[in-house]
């Protein structure tokens, strides 16, 4: 079985971006770009999978900038075989991710999408599903664990209320939460190893899909800043300051 | 216009998430509603929805047969929302991809009929979008919309057949059981950090919680180091919490737990580091060590 991995590059979790001045969208330019932390995380369970023997490929693939190669090149340096870049200078809505994705999904044939929950800069939270809906595929989203056996794939999933385990019919597609795995570091031998595997790039127009936007952003605003309070001195102090200041307890 | 809401029913209830989504899709016009599994009488119950459509069947929520179902009725509406729970954002998506349609998740304020306001990069930014979908699919931060109230109108019911689901099946939940209060509806959240340094530590939380009718949350650290379950991780991907009282006890502040939790209407920060950056959104902090701060807060109370 063939698993393929999207992944995408976003500024890193530890940056803090700001809006620009004209309310137009976020400062992105000289940031430092990470793989999204959980597409790390779905690429260290295809990996996981290949080495169990379940998987024998793992396929990752990016749409995006010319610059997302360093992604790619991260990921196969993790263990992943080769890769795809799907470039565009656009940023695309994952309505539009998920077309360009259901293309490669139909030319590479997976049993298998392993990929992240959540964009950490979009925070759409939604490609895998719009993927899954479009190839009329099962979903196992928010996962925590999975075991393939008998061409399907049981996912626990994190839920509001708990942990809730559903089998899926493969090929399906499974978003990876937090607690999945903890992602290995690459060891500078396979970075160089790394930087011989194949990498394809293919221009996104050439998918011959739409991807086209429907939401158009009329602003980009600061969120009200909290102001620093004050330090106390004592856990009494603190009551008496809920209860007649802030009026809470 | 009417909108159709997709309501979780627990124990009985409506969801206090779904009711805040309810409130926010009756800023659209007329409000139908659709219940999987036992709970048509509750929804009914709701003021405010016009129709209930019931779907007893199908009565765990697999993504699956509920959104090929939404996609069978959705062109009656011209918004289907959810709450932005886990199940929201399970199967809302799927149903924007059923309908090639690009979902809006997370809305925290309704502009116009097509224009909404959605935090990105952990809330550090709101964006405000225009939609140009025919039908718009949106989940609803409930820490955003005020919950609709449990009951006063009478809708009428009308029971949908589910698709069949061969493809994906249930196997099992697991709930935690708790007499606290839900952490997106709870008037007090209490969350330990990594400082609490163990599970056995971490229920020094507890008498407090007790005292305020609280409940308990944790930082990421708090739930991957095994203190906590990961239903109770509060922040950008974990659960969304704007109570009156948030305290924060033994967390470094970190912006993904800030995602989560800033929009509390008074923080208390209790932490040794006074660089720590939880101080920096805190209204009142303590610089002090939890072991001995805790013990003092719970007598004090
Ligand atoms: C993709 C992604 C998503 C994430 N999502 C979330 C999320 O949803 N929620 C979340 O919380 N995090 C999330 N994180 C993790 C986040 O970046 C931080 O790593 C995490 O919040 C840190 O947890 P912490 O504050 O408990 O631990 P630490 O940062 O280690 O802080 C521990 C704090 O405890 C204090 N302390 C230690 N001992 C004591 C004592 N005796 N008394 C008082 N104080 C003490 C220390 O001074 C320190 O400030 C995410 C990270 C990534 C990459
Ligand atoms: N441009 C992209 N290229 C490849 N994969 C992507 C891209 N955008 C999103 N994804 C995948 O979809 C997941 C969810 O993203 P989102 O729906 O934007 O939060 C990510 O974790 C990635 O696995």
């Amino acid at each position: 079985m063939k698993i393929l991995v999207p992944v995408k590059r976003v500024v890193d979790y530890n940056v803090k971006v700001r809006v620009a001045a004209d309310g137009s969208g976020v400062e992105t330019q000289g940031l430092k770009m990470s793989l999204n932390p959980f597409d790390e995380i779905a690429v260290e369970e295809a990996i996981r999978l290949r080495e169990k023997g379940v998987a024998t490929e793992v396929v990752v693939v990016t749409i995006g900038v010319q610059a997302a190669q360093d992604i790619l090149r991260t990921s196969m340096a993790m263990g992943a075989d080769r890769a795809i870049l799907v470039k565009t200078d656009d940023t695309l809505e994952p309505r539009a991710v998920a077309n360009a994705l259901k293309a490669i999904v139909e030319r590479e044939q997976p049993g298998l999408v392993c990929m992240g929950k959540q964009a950490i800069d979009d925070d759409m939270n939604a490609t895998g599903q719009i993927l899954a809906a479009k190839l009329g595929w099962p979903q196992g989203t928010f996962a925590s664990a999975v075991t393939v056996a008998d061409g399907r794939i049981e996912v626990a999933r994190e839920i509001d209320g708990g942990t809730e385990v559903v089998s899926l019919a493969l090929p399906a597609v499974v978003t990876a939460d937090l607690r999945l795995n903890e992602p290995r570091y690459a060891s500078l031998p396979n970075i160089m190893k790394a930087r011989k595997k194949p990498l394809e790039t293919l221009e996104a127009t050439d998918l011959g899909v739409d991807l086209a936007s429907r939401l158009t952003i009329v602003s980009v605003a600061e969120p009200t800043e909290r102001k620093e309070g004050i330090k106390l001195g004592s856990a009494a102090e603190l009551v008496e300051k809920l209860k007649t200041e802030a009026k809470v307890i | 216009m009417t909108a159709l809401v997709l309501l979780e029913v627990e124990n009985g209830e409506v969801r206090q998430a779904s009711r805040s989504a309810l409130t926010a899709a009756a800023r659209f016009g007329d409000v139908d509603a659709i219940v999987f599994g036992e709970g048509a009488s509750a929804a009914a119950a709701l003021p405010g929805v016009k129709r209930v459509l019931s779907v007893p069947a199908l009565a765990t929520d697999l993504a699956e047969p509920a959104a090929d179902l939404l996609a069978s009725i959705a062109k009656d509406y011209s918004h289907i929302l959810a709450s932005a729970s886990a199940s929201g954002k399970n199967i809302l998506p799927r149903l924007a991809g059923l309908l090639d349609v690009q979902p809006v998740p997370d809305v925290v304020e309704i502009k116009d009929a097509e224009t909404f306001v959605r935090p990105i990069y952990a809330g550090n930014a709101l964006a405000t979008v225009r939609s140009a979908d025919s039908i718009k699919v949106l989940t609803i931060r409930s820490s955003s919309f005020d919950p609709a109230p449990k009951d006063g109108g009478s809708a009428a019911v009308e029971t949908l057949e589910a698709p069949a689901s061969e493809k994906s099946v249930f196997v099992k939940v697991e709930l935690s059981a708790s007499d606290r209060p839900e952490l997106e509806s709870a008037r007090v959240v209490i969350s330990g950090g990594k400082g609490m340094k163990d599970a056995a530590n971490f229920k020094l939380l507890e008498p407090i919680a007790d005292k305020l009718n609280a409940a308990i949350g944790a930082s990421r650290s708090a739930v991957d180091s095994g203190f906590a379950p990961n239903e109770m991780q509060v922040g950008q991907t974990g659960k969304i919490v704007a109570p009156e009282l948030y305290i924060a006890v033994g967390l470094s502040g970190a912006i993904q737990h800030l995602a989560g939790m800033k929009d509390s209407r008074v923080i208390v920060a209790i932490n040794t580091d006074p660089e720590a950056p939880i101080f920096r959104v805190a209204d009142y902090g303590i610089v002090g060590d939890l072991f001995e701060v805790l013990p003092a807060l719970e007598k004090a109370l």
